[in-house]
């Protein structure tokens, strides 16, 4: 019987452990998609995602059916990564520099040896996206994920951020002025 | 002519503005769109690592053991105070089933001399006594569906299944005799496992408990006992 996220997690909420871990099967590969592009980490992300699934086990009687299950999932998730970044902040704050992390992303992502789709532009810009990502504040890179990656209204962003729809709106404008500062050079020179 | 600030750009580019029009007749604000618009869409090349198509199942293995487990309320001493009442009411739904069968079937209209109780009142303690077996059994049926295999002790669900079963037979003969076919199927269904599990020794091997959760699993029995307790419960209480 192939059930429907609703009743996936109303069956879950009754304490089903069968009709939970159908919704994290279902799940799993869009909590990872977006848990890696709000941290840039692999490895965060995985935590990320189990962490998103435990918390959503633990507080499956506030489910009220009024979003879509999805949604919810998104939300936590969105919200145990924001946590994780300023828990990062924190940390780079103490001990290690920003650029550090960024160049380890570029080492992780760029190819043994240069190809030709390495040296157009779109290889160009994925090589320096996480960098850039990296420098925009929590909020910023939340909203730009959000309204870029998965495609939400504003709205929903707001919401989820815990601002009004303007200031959601001018994290996502922010967010793309400094991605285009940092994108630009290699953006021009591409051209 | 007034042009469209970086904002509105942006806005416009993910589809919050009307741009088109100005964009049709300014060359200077359709060339800046379109800048921006090659930057964002070259942005969308964001590289994700891939995960496989068992990825899901992976998430789950990992997960399942740091899920919180029901308290196992049923071997405390508040279970065995609890045992009294449920017996009190197998007495019941026996005598109540018996005669709202008889009286089904003899097809009166009039509530039999001597009984004191009316067709409602019996219909009423008939869903309510079907939805705290129902209620009953998912316990057990859960318990034994989020058992770890491996796990060998099974005498408490061995026994609990065994004392559930002729409140079952009873429930599922009397929905058979009023016609009530979907809960004599569930009923039907719900007793073979109760059976199998009540048969089974006081130890079980994982391959055993792994082919007893697939039939609790199949087309999702623990979720339409779940549903049908509910739904008796509440028709019940509306009468």
């Amino acid at each position: 019987m192939e059930w429907t996220d609703a009743a996936a997690a109303e069956a879950a909420r009754l304490g089903d452990q069968h009709a939970f871990r159908v919704l994290v099967e279902r799940h799993s590969h869009a909590l990872f998609r977006l848990a890696y592009r709000m941290t840039g980490n692999e490895q965060d992300a995985e935590d990320l995602v189990q962490e998103t699934f435990l918390r959503a086990f633990k507080q499956l009687k506030n489910f009220d059916g009024r979003a879509a299950f999805g949604t919810w999932l998104h939300r936590i998730c969105v919200n145990r990564s924001l946590d994780s970044l300023r828990a990062r902040k924190t940390r780079k704050e103490v001990s290690q520099p920003v650029a550090e992390d960024a160049v380890n992303w570029l080492d992780r992502v760029a190819t043994p040896q240069p190809s030709p789709e390495r040296l157009t532009q779109s290889g160009e810009i994925a090589g320096l996206l996480e960098p850039a990502l990296q420098q925009l504040s929590e909020s910023e890179r939340t909203a730009f994920v959000l309204r870029h990656y998965e495609g939400q209204p504003i709205e929903e962003i707001a919401q989820t951020l815990g601002v009004r729809t303007n200031a959601a709106k001018h994290s996502v404008f922010r967010a793309v002025q400094k991605l285009r500062r940092a994108l630009e050079p290699a953006w021009g020179a591409a051209k | 002519m007034k042009h469209f600030n970086e904002e509105e750009l942006v806005e416009g580019y993910y589809g919050d503005g009307q741009l088109d029009a100005h964009l049709a007749e300014c060359p200077e604000c359709r060339a800046r769109f379109a800048a921006l618009s090659e930057m964002l869409d070259a942005a969308r090349n964001y590289p994700v690592p891939a995960r496989s198509s068992e990825y899901g199942s992976e998430v789950w293995a990992r997960l399942a053991p740091r899920l919180p487990r029901r308290k196992r309320w049923f071997r405390s001493w508040g279970f065995q105070w609890a045992l009294a009442p449920a017996l009190a009411a197998l007495l019941l739904v026996a005598f109540v089933a018996g005669r709202f069968a008889e009286r089904h079937s003899s097809d009166s209209a009039t509530v039999p001399a001597g009984t004191g109780i009316s067709e409602k009142a019996r219909e009423r303690v008939l869903l309510l006594s079907l939805s705290d077996h129902l209620e009953r059994s998912q316990i057990v049926l859960a318990e034994i569906e989020n058992a770890t295999p491996g796990r060998d002790e099974f005498s408490s669900e061995r026994d609990r299944a065994h004392e559930l079963l002729g409140a079952n037979r009873l429930l599922r003969q009397t929905a058979t005799r009023l016609g009530d076919v979907a809960d004599a199927a569930l009923l039907d269904e719900l007793e073979r496992v109760l059976l199998d599990v009540a048969n089974s020794p006081s130890t079980i091997e994982a391959r055993d408990l792994e082919r007893l959760q697939d039939r609790i699993g199949h087309e999702g029995l623990l979720f339409r006992v779940r549903i049908t307790s509910t739904d008796s419960r509440e028709r019940g209480q509306k009468l």
